[in-house]
């Protein structure tokens, strides 16, 4: 028992360290800054009303050489559906499947969140040769990148969600991006606070570039405004951490003017928290989760949404039937990112729906809504 | 073993003998509440410190059932999870309708009844330790609540659910705002402290943690004693559950972690990791002391990862005192 406990210890120390070391990384590309923030203001191509099969600034790729005759086997190499957002996003990609008979087998092998999984995952794909295409969610970036480029050489492959560092994959599907985000949520703040004041910033865990970048587009935003950031806190996703942290503020500081949020699902605590201390409501960001949004509403905020859209999930398997039917694909394939704001707020409130359903699942007329998403 | 021997002393009086020896999480929570008060002199007032005790009360209630099965010399490893399905559960049954909140209450206390007695039967009669029987468990119900749900939170707790944990009483003379929750953990502490010093159960179970062979000689029913500590703790978790999505909502995480987070307090507290001692009064300052020293990282602003390293730091530190202090003392075991 002794032993198990130093272990338990150690493995304490390790994680402890490993988290405060991958924070030191830099994430912070001017460039991609720069594109992002123009994007937003661009005119996406495609069907009005369908956003995830509009792109921004596409550039198409030939794909005949993968066109084969239907029935196919669509094969899905999945990071995890370890949170709700991915648990919403999966079910909208589940839904778009059955959207499209030619696509006979839907393989989806879920890594559970781990590289070492996901990467045997998609050798494991590649050798049982049933695969007319493979889509990959990666987990990490870097360590997935190998996988990815051994699957381009036997199939034609999507990635979509978060990156690699290749592109030998057919298309690469993702939103605006965490930098646009960030920045869209930081730049409201500095618009409602021309006077200053005090910022708290709420992030979830250090070191996952999407976030990172979300982080990085705002930072700077808040350093040239004049505004005083006084705390940028990991709360971990966790309700209880983030009540905590900003009572723990609002004590020290009396008043805090703007919360700034890396990801929405504990903006209603952090709401609460300033309720329970019989503050005033701070301006706030969010995202597009219901319980925030209809808090927004009910209580008349100052608050915005920018958003990660979960319609994302219905891309891949469109440009799936695209590129096996030999259609052009944009190679990079970037999707509309709207942001919530007061004037659209009333149009994505969903009552009916989960406190973390997000309103941009783009799945309102897809077969089994509302149930299959949780919502009556 | 001085408390056995004891029995006609007041349990006030008990707890403080034990306040004594295990007195050094008392001296840390002091200085820890000292130097938050001197960062900012405000979390003193009463309404600041209350609501600082009502943050902490679902930690202290953990490590209260914790204790129970410490002494008795195992671990409950389940009752993170078993905080995380008491809150996704509630949401899932109540969705929003206050009129559910008794019932969807029993059902939960029911459930964590099941979880206790199960954990507390497999450790007895199959003869499984404890840290696998709870393992599983914690897997299990981690498992449930997810398949229950569907991975993300459905439905919601009504308000009159989550007053337990959030609501508080206005304007009391001198305390100010008064929350429901440090209402609910004084009374639960005074019943913890009573039940584990004053009566037969808190005794045997230090006992059975002490010498389980020697237990059963002196005629105590060893797995009887086993099963009530695991659903003490079970209950106690089903409590926190309750009070935690009261106090911060319904998240599919709420509980991860909370586990070792009681079992390092209950070690702060100057319990024994083998079992056979331990004390009620000092495993609620070592929970409450958990929480200051969060708040005084959260304080001085350092980063939050350093809160495991910090946890992990001190495990070390406590059990590494409390082997030297028994070496010191001439024990035979070490602790």
């Amino acid at each position: 028992m002794h032993r198990l406990l130093t272990a338990l210890t150690l493995l304490f120390v390790l994680a402890g360290l490993t988290t405060a070391l991958a924070q030191s990384g830099e994430f912070y590309d001017p460039e991609q800054l720069a594109f992002e923030l123009a994007a937003m203001d661009m005119e996406p191509e495609g069907p009005e009303g369908q956003p995830w099969i509009q792109a921004i600034a596409p550039e198409y790729i030939d794909t005949s050489e993968y066109a084969t005759e239907g029935p196919w086997t669509v094969c899905f190499s999945n990071a995890g559906v370890n949170n709700p957002w991915r648990v919403v996003g999966y079910t909208t990609m589940e839904a778009e499947v059955e959207l499209h008979p030619d696509i006979a087998t839907f393989v989806h092998v879920d890594a559970e969140g781990s590289d070492n999984k996901q990467i045997s995952d998609i050798s494991g794909l590649l050798a049982s040769g049933d695969c007319d295409i493979l889509i990959v969610s990666p987990n990490t970036t870097a360590a997935l990148t190998p996988a990815v480029e051994a699957a381009c050489e036997q199939l034609p492959v999507i990635v979509f969600d978060r990156g690699v560092n290749t592109d030998c994959p057919v298309s690469f599907i993702k939103p605006i991006g965490g930098y646009a985000f960030g920045a869209a949520a930081a730049n409201f703040i500095v618009e409602q606070l021309p006077q200053g004041g005090n910022v708290l910033a709420l992030r979830i865990l250090p070191g996952v570039d999407v976030l990172e970048h979300r982080w990085a587009g705002a930072e700077r935003i808040f350093a040239d405004a004049g505004l005083r950031v006084v705390g940028a806190e990991f709360a971990e996703g966790s309700n209880a951490m983030t009540k905590s942290i900003v009572e723990d503020y609002l004590q020290l500081y009396g008043t805090i003017d703007a919360i700034w949020m890396d990801a929405g699902a504990t903006a209603v605590a952090a709401i609460e928290a300033f309720e329970d201390f019989g503050a005033p409501y701070p301006i706030i960001t969010g995202e597009d989760q219901q319980d925030f949004l209809l808090k927004w509403q009910e209580e008349g905020l100052t608050a915005v949404a920018p958003t990660f859209p979960t319609y994302q999930w219905r891309t891949p398997i469109i440009a799936a039937t695209m590129i096996l039917s030999g259609e052009d694909v944009p190679s990079f394939w970037v999707l509309p990112q709207p942001v919530v704001t007061q004037e659209t707020l009333e149009s994505y409130i969903q009552p009916n729906m989960p406190p973390l359903h997000y309103a941009l699942c783009g799945c309102e007329d897809m077969p089994g809504f509302p149930e299959r998403w949780g919502g009556r | 073993m001085s408390e056995a021997v004891v029995t006609r002393t007041p349990a006030w009086k008990l707890a403080l003998i034990g306040v004594g020896k295990v007195a050094p999480v008392f001296f840390v929570l002091l200085v820890l509440i000292v130097w938050i008060t001197i960062l900012n002199p405000r979390f003193i007032e009463p309404t600041f410190f209350l609501n600082f005790l009502r943050r902490s009360a679902p930690l202290m209630i953990l490590a209260a059932g914790q204790l129970f099965v410490v002494v008795s010399g195992g671990f409950d490893l389940s009752q993170g999870s078993l905080v995380t399905l008491t809150v996704l559960a509630g949401a899932l049954l109540a969705f929003g309708d206050p009129a559910t909140t008794w019932w969807v209450i029993l059902v939960l206390y029911g459930i964590g009844l099941l979880v206790g007695v199960f954990n507390g039967s497999v450790t007895s009669f199959l003869r499984v330790p404890s840290f696998i029987t709870t393992l599983g468990m914690l897997l299990t119900l981690k498992g449930i609540a997810l398949l229950w749900t569907g991975g993300a939170p459905r439905g919601s707790l009504p308000d009159n659910f989550r007053a337990f944990g959030r609501a508080t009483i206005d304007d009391v003379p001198v305390l100010g705002r008064l929350p429901w929750a440090v209402i609910i953990l004084v009374l639960l502490a005074a019943f913890f402290i009573y039940l584990f010093h004053r009566t037969v159960l808190g005794k045997h179970a230090l006992a059975v943690g002490d010498n389980q062979r020697a237990a059963a000689l002196a005629g105590i029913n060893v797995h009887l004693v086993r099963i009530s500590a695991f659903t003490i703790s079970s209950l106690s978790a089903v409590t926190a559950g309750i009070l935690l999505g009261g106090f911060s909502g319904v998240s599919i995480n709420v509980g991860d972690g909370l586990e070792l987070e009681a079992i390092s307090a209950v070690v702060l507290g100057g319990a024994a990791l083998l079992g056979g001692r331990g004390n009620m009064p000092a495993a609620l300052a070592g929970a409450l002391t958990l929480q200051a020293l969060f708040t005084l990282l959260n304080f001085l602003g350092l980063p939050s990862p350093l809160r495991v390293t910090v946890q992990g730091a001190i495990i070390i530190g406590a059990v590494g005192f409390a082997a030297w202090r028994a070496v010191r003392a001439g024990h035979e075991r070490g602790a």
